[in-house]
Order: C-alpha cells, then sequence, then structure tokens
C-alpha cells in the first residue's frame, strides 16, 4: 500500500521580488514499511520535500496524498487530527528545555488529552524503548545530542504514527551516534511497522538504513529508486558523487594508464547484486571459456543485508569468445558494462 | 540633618501606597499586556495565527502610547480618569495612568520574549497537530516562562520609577513625601529616606525577579 504520494508537486516561496522555485514537478511514492531516503546537497528542497508531507509547507501546485487521502481536501482540524498520525525529528531536536524528558515525551499526549495513567504507561513504555528510563526526570539540558535525539524519537512515536518524517536527524550527531539513531529508527520501522522519511545530505545514512532512495538537484528529483539498484548502477552525475562517497569504484589511475597501452583487450565494468555475488563466476569464467580475465579492480559493499559487488574486468581472446564470456555473466545475473579508455 | 517632619507612620504609609499602585497597575497591566505582547506574536507575518490587519492596528497603538512620557500621559488623561475613579487625586487616580503606561510596555517586552522561544519548538508544536491556543499554552509559554519573569521584572522597576512621579502631582506615596518634604520643604533626611526606600524595593524585585527566572530556566 501506497503511504505517501506526491503527484506533480511544484513550491515557490514568494519574497518581496524574489521567487524560489523550491521544488518542481515533483512526483513520489513511499510505500507502507518502508525506509525512503531523500538526499541531495544543500538547498536542493529536500527539507522543503519532507515538510509538504505532514503540511507544514504547502505545496503550490500538485497533491500530496497520505494515508490515502488527499491533504488539500482537509479542514484545519482534519489536517491536525492527520498530523498526530506523522511523527517528526529535527536536526537540532527542538525538545522543550523547560520540561523533563518525561513531559517532553508525554507532550502529544497531553495535546490529545488522554487520561493521566495512559500517558504514564505509554510514556514509561517509549523510555524504556529508547534506553534512556531512568533519565524521566531529567531536562534535556542534561543530555548529550545522541540522548536528545532519541527523546525526539520517542515523542514522535508518542501518539503512535504510522509515518515518521526525519529531517536531518543525525547532522548534528558523531559517527558512532549516528549509527545509534540509524540503528534505533530500523527498529521503529521494524518493532512498529512505521513507514520511515530520512532525509540526509550522507550517502553513509541511506546505505546502512534506507531501502529506497530520492535524489534530488535543485528542486527536482533526478533519480529514484532501490537503494541498490541506485548503488549498483547510478545514472545522475550527482548521483555517481553521492554513491563515491560511500563504494570507491573508480578505476585507480595506474590501472588507467595501463589500459591505454594494451589495445587487443576490452574493458568491462561488472556489477553483482544479492546471492548472485557470493557465487565464484569469475572462477567458474575462466574455466569453462578461452578467454583471459584481469581483474584491475573489485569493491564489496554491504546494503540491506545484501552485497553488491562491483568489479572491472579486463578481458583478452578472441573476439566471439569475449562476448560468449560476457553473455554468460549476465545470464550469472550480472549486469556489464564496457568501458572505454 | 536628622531632623524630620515626617513621621514613621507617615513613611510607612507612603510605602504602602507605593507598593499598593505599582502591585494593582502591574497586575491590571499584565492583564491588558501579556494578551495584546501575545496577539502581535502570533498575529505578525509567518505567525501561528498570522493576521494583518489585528497586527497592523496593534502595533501602531502599542508604539504611540509608548512614545509619550508617562508625566505628560498622566497629565493628558486627567479628563478620562476622572471618570474612572472620580477624582484626580490620589492613589486610586494614579493608577489608571500607570496601567495605561505599563500595559504597551508590557506588551513589547512579553513579545520580545515570546520572540526568543527557538522556532524550532513552534516547528515541533504544529507538526504535532496542536492547536494554536495549545501552541501558545503548552509550548511558547512555558519556554519563554523565566524570559517573561524578567520582564515582568523589568516592568514593575519600570513602574517604581513611574510611582514616584505620579507622587509628585498628589498621588501618594513615597514620590509625595520627596516633594512635599524633601524638595518643597528642604527636608533632607525626607529626601534620603525616599531614596533608600526606592533603592530597596528595586534591589529587591530585580533580585526575587533574577531567583525565580533561573528556576524557570532549570538553571
Ligand atoms: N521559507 C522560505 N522562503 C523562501 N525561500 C525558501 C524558504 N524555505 C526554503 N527556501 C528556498 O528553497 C530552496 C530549498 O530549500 P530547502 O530548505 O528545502 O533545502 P534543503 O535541501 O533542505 O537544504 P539543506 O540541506 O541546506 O537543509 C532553497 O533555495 C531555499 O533558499
Ligand atoms: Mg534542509
Amino acid at each position: 500500500m501506497t503511504m505517501i504520494e506526491m503527484r506533480s508537486i511544484h513550491k515557490t516561496y514568494k519574497r518581496k521580488n524574489i521567487t524560489t522555485e523550491a521544488l518542481k514537478e515533483i512526483n513520489l511514492q513511499v510505500e507502507e514499511g518502508d525506509i525512503f531516503g531523500v538526499i541531495g546537497y544543500s538547498g536542493a528542497g529536500k527539507s522543503t520535500l519532507v515538510r509538504l508531507v505532514n503540511y507544514l509547507e504547502r505545496p503550490t501546485g500538485g497533491k500530496v496524498i497520505v494515508d490515502g487521502q488527499e491533504l488539500d481536501k482537509m479542514s484545519d482540524s482534519k489536517l491536525r487530527a492527520m498530523k498526530k498520525q506523522i511523527g517528526m525529528i529535527f536536526q537540532h531536536f527542538n525538545l522543550l528545555e523547560s520540561k523533563t524528558i518525561f513531559d517532553n515525551v508525554a507532550i502529544p499526549l497531553i495535546l490529545s488529552k488522554k487520561p493521566k495513567a495512559e500517558i504514564k504507561k505509554r510514556v514509561m513504555e517509549l523510555l524504556e524503548f529508547i534506553g534512556l528510563s531512568d533519565k524521566a526526570k531529567s531536562y534535556p539540558k542534561e543530555l548529550s545530542g545522541g540522548q536528545k535525539q532519541r527523546v525526539g524519537i520517542a515523542r514522535a512515536l508518542a501518539s503512535n504514527p504510522k509515518i515518521l518524517l526525519c529531517d536531518e536527524a543525525t547532522s548534528a550527531l558523531d559517527p558512532q551516534t549516528t549509527q545509534s539513531i540509524l540503528q534505533l529508527l530500523k527498529r521503529v520501522n521494524q518493532e512498529y511497522n512505521i513507514t520511515v522519511m530520512i532525509i540526509t545530505h550522507e550517502m553513509s545514512v541511506i546505505q546502512e538504513v534506507c531501502n529506497r532512495v530520492a535524489v534530488m538537484e535543485a528542486g527536482e528529483i533526478i533519480e529514484q529508486g532501490s537503494v541498490l539498484d541506485v548503488f549498483g548502477h547510478p545514472q545522475h552525475p550527482t548521483t555517481k558523487s553521492f554513491v563515491q562517497t560511500v563504494i570507491h569504484n573508480n578505476i585507480p589511475e595506474s590501472v588507467k594508464r595501463t589500459l591505454k597501452q594494451t589495445d587487443n583487450s576490452r574493458v568491462f565494468r561488472l556489477e553483482i547484486q544479492g546471492d548472485s555475488a557470493s557465487e565464484p563466476i569469475v572462477n567458474q569464467l575462466m574455466k569453462n571459456y578461452e578467454v583471459e580475465v584481469n581483474i584491475l579492480f573489485a569493491n564489496m559493499t554491504e546494503i540491506q543485508e545484501t552485497t553488491l559487488v562491483i568489479m572491472y574486468l579486463q578481458f583478452e581472446g578472441a573476439g566471439n569468445d569475449v562476448e560468449k564470456a560476457i553473455q554468460f555473466l549476465v545470464e550469472k545475473g550480472a549486469n556489464m558494462e564496457e568501458v572505454t579508455a | 540633618m536628622f531632623e524630620t517632619a515626617v513621621t514613621l507612620d507617615q513613611f510607612i504609609q507612603a510605602s504602602i501606597d507605593t507598593l499598593y499602585m505599582v502591585g494593582m497597575s502591574l497586575l491590571i497591566g499584565s492583564l491588558i499586556g501579556i494578551p495584546l505582547g501575545i496577539a502581535i506574536v502570533v498575529t505578525r507575518p509567518g505567525g501561528i495565527l498570522q493576521n494583518k490587519i489585528i497586527y497592523t492596528v496593534l502595533n501602531p497603538i502599542i508604539n504611540i502610547v509608548r512614545s509619550v512620557p508617562f508625566i505628560i500621559l498622566m497629565v493628558a488623561i486627567i479628563p478620562f480618569t476622572r471618570i474612572v475613579v472620580g477624582t484626580s487625586i490620589g492613589t486610586n487616580a494614579a493608577i489608571v495612568p500607570l496601567i495605561i503606561f505599563i500595559s504597551p510596555f508590557i506588551a513589547r517586552l512579553v513579545e520580545n520574549s515570546l520572540l526568543e522561544v527557538n522556532p524550532g519548538i513552534i516547528e515541533a508544536a504544529e507538526s504535532m497537530g496542536a492547536t494554536p491556543f495549545q501552541v501558545i499554552w503548552h509550548f511558547l509559554l512555558p519556554e519563554a516562562f523565566g524570559s517573561l519573569i524578567l520582564s515582568i521584572t523589568t516592568a514593575t522597576i519600570g513602574l517604581i520609577g513611574a510611582t514616584a512621579m505620579a507622587g509628585t502631582v498628589g498621588g501618594g506615596g513615597v514620590g509625595n513625601i520627596a516633594i512635599i518634604y524633601g524638595y518643597q520643604r528642604f527636608d533632607t533626611f525626607a529626601m534620603i529616606a525616599t531614596v533608600v526606600i526606592l533603592i530597596i524595593f528595586v534591589q529587591g524585585i530585580q533580585s526575587s525577579g533574577n531567583v525565580l527566572a533561573r528556576k524557570a530556566r532549570k538553571e
């Protein structure tokens, strides 16, 4: 089932004489249970995009449909009820400094006028879940950044939402704390079956937890798909540069130089995912085909508990034999692409 | 030098009068000024209850009243004061201009305190589906509480100054003693005592304000 859908969304900011087209013709679908990542450089429009999901920002064109309901058709009070179904966490946590951790987590329930006993039970349960039961009476000031973000997550979960939106939720944290927050988000997704949307400018965040990703640039989605596919064969130059921050799949310069010197060989980029990646295909290839194979470069990355292998292979052999070898690899599930030096 | 025509009872009565004027005008002034301050924060462009008409009406009114010095305000509204309390002399008569003086001042101070609140908090509140009233009550006011206490402290001290001024034109309180005895009859002791009393009031209020604000800020 589709949880979040955006249909030809446009968002233009007008300020005095300056108009900014923050979003142009955005089409997007987030399925129930997804951990959907949105990545892009600063100013790409990521925050604007995520803020449309809970209508903190209204589109100037197009439709936002959440859980089957069109947001622009909703009255203010319906919209507020809808927002309780959508939790949100922030880069700078936005906790109330004047309230205890308990009260911070309780606040969505207080707003919904839930009975005291129920609030207490739910809050303690959530503090248990984020591992901060002992901090119930502390104030945000007394917590570390990572702990504050955990409280932010607990607060966002208090009203049992179906969706959790995270705008740069780990950008103010160190790598290790980022890891633990990402693991927590994964648990939120799995244990509570909450659809998660993550905004980030770090490809490692996408690699760590997301199953689907959209890449944004200048207000547009330039590429989207499963994380494995986008990591495996990025199309757009911006996507490629993001992928390169976590997978080093450039052929080393030294290899490029030798490439230019040998002229009767062909070089292919091989990309293979999942189970087929663990088969000794190169071995089989050399045994069964009349070609010489030279591995110029190999990289193996773990994404979504699946292995992604990228290799640059140099083939030498009679024209037809190389074709056959390539054919074999394709049958084994590899994506082959010829590289010209 | 230590001879004075003012009795201790008179000093005590004057102090009580001053505190009464400050207290009453602070109470009523807060009842007017705090909602006014909230109103201009929430109705301003980009506020949670953005409203051009209310904002563009309230904002200049506050500025206009604020730009009239208290001593002039007090005299200028004497006819109005007469209508309200039946007289233009005495403590109760002084309270009317004091309220008109302090309400817009409190409104501005409250405005500043509320604008200090991290906009991210408001965004979080809105993301939770809070109603505008809930945003004000559960987020804006608690987060600004420490700063609001300091604002009210500043307003109170402003009021002490103003009551002393009111005293000069028959408003009663320590200002009255300073003028009638200290100034017109060269009673130096009365003058010094008045100053000391005012200093004690101001110091006391500022210190308690600071303590309460620190408590509110969980420091
Ligand atoms: N309230 C606003 N008024 C005017 N322009 C805005 C507003 N909010 C965003 N913009 C503009 O819209 C564009 C997209 O901004 P947005 O905040 O969505 O980018 P972002 O991808 O989240 O960037 P970052 O990674 O820096 O957070 C930018 O050009 C920005 O200047
Ligand atoms: Mg942003």
